[in-house]
């Protein structure tokens, strides 16, 4: 694993890899959003259930990627890998707006259902506190000029907050949350809406990797361009 | 036509939510590919003027 986290190395892959993850991600995205256009009503909710194809694959890749960021920041502290600051450091803008994006369909989907497009429910608190996160450990790394001490005390924060990561899965069994339960992996959920979310969380996922390696590339050709103006320096 | 633009009374809703979200991943692929544009550009400037 550690030889395909060499930058060099990184560059050529990600490089082989690029197109065929976008090109998957925005074939999953339209096949989803075809699909997902063509349900029929819930019985109960009628056809805001359509939201649930955009508000449940932003929420998945909102905890995945503080996941990664958190798994990353691991290797950061332990075993001092060289690519793992930088893999942290650019999903986390992707995570904060994949963040934003779950709570704002959330809660366009909270009005019509419960009535209100903000409560105060484990859930969605939980959740809220996710973007929080997302956002300290951003201003984090801007706020020490110094690289190496800006990543330490980041990859410090990104562990401590996964803490949030466990609560906000389990935070629907613990208490009484107005936000519903697991249906997906508990095989509640009827298959013609089952479809569709997966196509579309699929699709989401893709675009993130696709995105996470441009971030990725783009941090490391900068750093090399610094490289070479100290050098001429 | 415009009862799928209704979708059955929720279109208020349905329809901010795709349009959002659209937004934001559109946005997404746009910074961090310009950024990816700039900063190669600025490297092969650097490499060229070693040369």
């Amino acid at each position: 694993m550690f030889r395909y986290a060499n930058p060099a190395v990184f560059m050529r892959l990600s490089g082989v890899l690029l197109p065929w993850v976008s090109g998957a991600a925005l074939i999953a995205l339209a096949v989803g959003l075809y699909l997902g256009f063509h349900v029929p009503p819930d019985y109960q909710q009628g056809m805001t259930v359509t939201i649930m194809f955009v508000h449940v694959p932003a929420a998945i890749v909102a905890e995945s990627a503080y996941g990664l960021i958190a798994i990353a920041s691991l290797f950061s502290l332990v075993w001092r890998h060289p690519l793992a600051d930088t893999a942290a450091r650019a999903a986390a803008p992707l995570g904060a707006v994949f963040t934003a994006l779950g709570l704002v369909t959330g809660s366009l989907w909270g009005r019509p259902m419960w009535g209100a497009y903000w409560v105060w429910d484990a859930r969605l608190t939980s959740f809220l506190l996710l973007l929080f996160l997302y956002l300290g450990y951003i201003a984090l790394w801007n706020a020490i000029e110094d690289e190496a001490r800006a990543a330490r005390a980041a990859a410090i924060l990104a562990l401590v907050g996964a803490i949030n990561l466990p609560i906000i899965k389990f935070s629907v069994d613990w208490w009484n949350t107005l936000h519903q339960g697991e249906s997906i992996l508990s095989g509640q959920i009827a298959s013609v809406f089952l479809w569709p979310l997966l196509i579309m969380a699929l699709g989401y996922m893709l675009l993130f990797a696709a995105l996470w390696m441009i971030r990725i590339r783009t941090e490391i050709v900068t750093r090399r361009a610094r490289n070479l103006m100290q050098r001429a320096a | 036509m415009t009862a799928f633009l209704a979708m059955g009374g929720y279109g208020v809703f349905i329809w901010p939510a795709y349009g959002v979200s659209a937004l934001a991943l559109i946005a997404m692929v746009w910074q961090s590919w310009a950024a990816w544009r700039a900063a190669k550009k600025r490297l092969e400037d650097l490499e060229r003027d070693r040369t």
